[in-house]
């Protein structure tokens, strides 16, 4: 009986190094028709489900000039897609007819546009939150009187239990009209998905940096308060030096979170593969290109998207790990 | 100048802490003006075809408590191994792996449940959705587990092995015995969070407008039907997603206050 608890205990644990290894695999094994036939040229193609002209014999050395330059060919294409942007069917139906009789059309995919919105959207998200976020821990940790602060730190706590689907309704509907208002531009952007996204990791920001400023001792704050320090140099220059690995470490935490997010972000976004030339602007992020293609995808439209999936766990199990095993283990 | 600096600052941030309350209210009033404009108590009574939402709450429930029947036993075990059997580099890889998949993506979590469960068995299936919520379960229970296992004190472990106790008989009856609370409270926090996921479920479980307990087809989802009844341009459909958010949002803060009051009641 002993034995056969102690394996089953070994087996559970077991069971989530298996799980790691399988989420990789799995995903490196679905993309693996995308990444070869897209390469690592994948991450700085801005083209999303484009059907291009795959030139035949005679055709090749017309093209050979265009294709020989990436650089152009991928301004061509921007220029091609500001002009159709609302009509990128039409322009596919167009190109499809113009080269029906010399050429063989492929679709491609590109992942820039996504990425770019992941990172720029969490970017937004860490400028807006970061600084609310360290004014709640100061208060939680050091201003408030120990009732108050529990209250309000149970109210922050219960802010971050509240489903990322909810924050999403109630950013597209309450709180992107205001934003909009204000900066002008589509109720739906890259600048409201930011800033809810940034609602939305604030309280848990928020309780581990306050976690990690309790670990301050109390008599290296007494010390500089009998010395006739102010609670802001207190503050500044004894709990902040010293717990300043650990909130790091948190700040890395909640990006990580951010990355991932996904319903928050699918409602405000816009949802559209087009990269955005101005913070108002809608484009799309990895997490939303996954829910709202994956259930038309098929081959490789597919095989791209779990490229994406790919890409995405690969920074998040990077910037967590970063988070986790530099920072926080410093820290203790 | 320098306490007026402190001022100042002190100032930024009670001001930022009313700012966090301020989106709290907000969030909650919306809800709560929306939600109960559009509630009624019919619907618990229809399903989603007939305009209710009694299908899609069942089925939510049953996909949580399916997903903590595979997730809790799995999760409380690898906790007790990395805290009770574990010794040195294995045990403390595998909390560290477990802290990482605990933050994973869950979107990326659904699309590996898609690749290795949807496509072999040819479609989205309620088990699925289940399977995607308890890997999204399970390292945070190890994580309770482990953290509260390892409060315990030693002279309880080494009282019972001198009492001629084995040691799983110790882990089982003294250990987990002491540790029950906590460990509790952090399920029911896990449970409150699988609850409201939906990234995990929309290529999983999806959701069906039809009663069906019946795990091998689309499976109904609250929060992938308020997804998709949100993005619904009638006033009606976004009335009902409302309605639904409500419910949801009471669920999951009262398990979450709940899970806070046992632990509280305990000190």
């Amino acid at each position: 009986m002993e034995k056969i608890f102690q394996k089953l205990s070994l087996a559970s644990a077991t069971l989530v190094f298996v799980l790691l290894v399988g989420i990789f695999l799995t995903l490196y094994s679905a993309a693996k028709p995308a990444i070869d036939e897209f390469g690592l040229g994948f991450i700085t193609n801005p083209e999303w489900n484009k059907e291009v002209v795959v030139p035949t014999a005679q055709d090749t050395a017309n093209r050979a000039e265009a294709l020989n330059s990436d650089d152009d060919a991928i301004t061509d294409e921007d220029d091609v897609m500001i002009a159709d942007e609302d009509d990128e069917i039409a322009d596919e139906d167009e190109m499809l007819l113009d080269d029906e009789d010399e050429s063989v059309t492929k679709t491609i995919y590109g992942g820039l546009v996504p990425i770019v919105g992941t990172l720029l959207s969490t970017l937004i998200a860490l400028v807006f939150a970061l600084p609310i976020a360290m004014g709640i821990a100061v208060f939680l940790a050091e201003i408030a009187p120990k009732n108050i602060s529990n209250i309000v730190g149970i109210a922050i706590e219960l802010l971050a239990a509240i489903p990322s689907i909810i924050f999403g309704m109630w950013g597209l509907y309450y709180f992107a009209p205001i934003v909009a208002g204000i900066v002008g531009g589509y109720q739906v952007s890259l600048l409201t998905a930011g800033l809810v996204l940034g609602v939305m990791i604030l309280p848990f920001m928020a309780a581990i940096t306050r976690d990690s400023m309790n670990t301050t001792p109390a008599v290296l704050k007494e010390s500089a308060y009998a010395l006739g320090a102010t609670k802001f140099e207190v503050i500044k220059d004894i709990i902040f030096p010293y717990s300043k690995v650990g909130i790091i470490g948190s700040i890395i935490l909640a990006l990580g979170r951010a990355l991932g997010e996904t319903m928050a972000v699918a409602f405000l976004i816009g949802s559209i593969f087009v990269l955005p030339k101005a913070i108002n602007d809608p484009t799309i992020s990895i997490p939303v290109a996954m829910a709202n293609n994956f259930g038309e995808a098929s081959g490789l439209g597919e095989s791209a998207l779990f490229y994406l999936a790919l890409i995405l766990f690969i920074i998040s199990f990077a910037v967590i790990s970063l988070a986790k095993f530099y920072f926080l283990k410093k820290a203790k | 100048m320098r306490l007026l600096i402190n001022k100042i600052f002190l100032g930024l941030s009670i001001l930022s802490a009313g700012i966090g309350l301020a989106f709290l209210a907000w969030i909650l009033i919306t809800l709560f003006m929306k939600g109960l404009s559009s509630f009624h108590f019919s619907l618990f009574l229809n399903d989603l075809i007939e305009g209710g939402l009694r299908n899609l709450i069942i089925g939510q429930l049953i996909l949580a408590a399916l997903a903590s029947l595979i997730g809790i036993p799995l999760g409380m075990t690898a906790g007790i191994y990395i805290q009770e059997y574990g010794q040195g580099k294995y045990a403390s890889l595998i909390r560290d792996l477990s802290d990482i998949m605990m933050s994973a993506p869950s979107i990326v979590i659904g699309a590996f449940v898609y690749a290795i469960i949807v496509v072999p068995t040819g479609g989205t299936s309620g088990w699925a959705g289940a399977i995607a919520l308890a890997i999204m379960m399970i390292p945070v229970v190890i994580n309770t587990t482990d953290s509260m296992l390892s409060l315990v004190p030693r002279e309880l472990r080494e009282a019972g092995i001198a009492l001629g106790a084995s040691k799983y008989k110790v882990i089982i009856d003294i250990v987990i015995k002491a540790a029950k609370v906590g460990i509790m409270t952090g399920i029911l926090l896990a449970f409150a969070r699988i609850i409201g996921e939906t990234a995990p479920l929309l290529f999983t479980s999806e959701t069906s407008n039809y009663f069906s307990l019946n795990l091998n087809e689309s499976f109904p989802s609250l929060t992938v039907s308020i997804y998709d009844l949100a993005n619904e341009p009638e006033e009606s459909s976004r009335d009902l997603a409302w309605a639904a958010s409500f419910i949801l949002t009471v669920i999951v803060l009262i398990i979450n206050l709940t899970g806070r009051f046992i632990t509280r009641n305990k000190k």
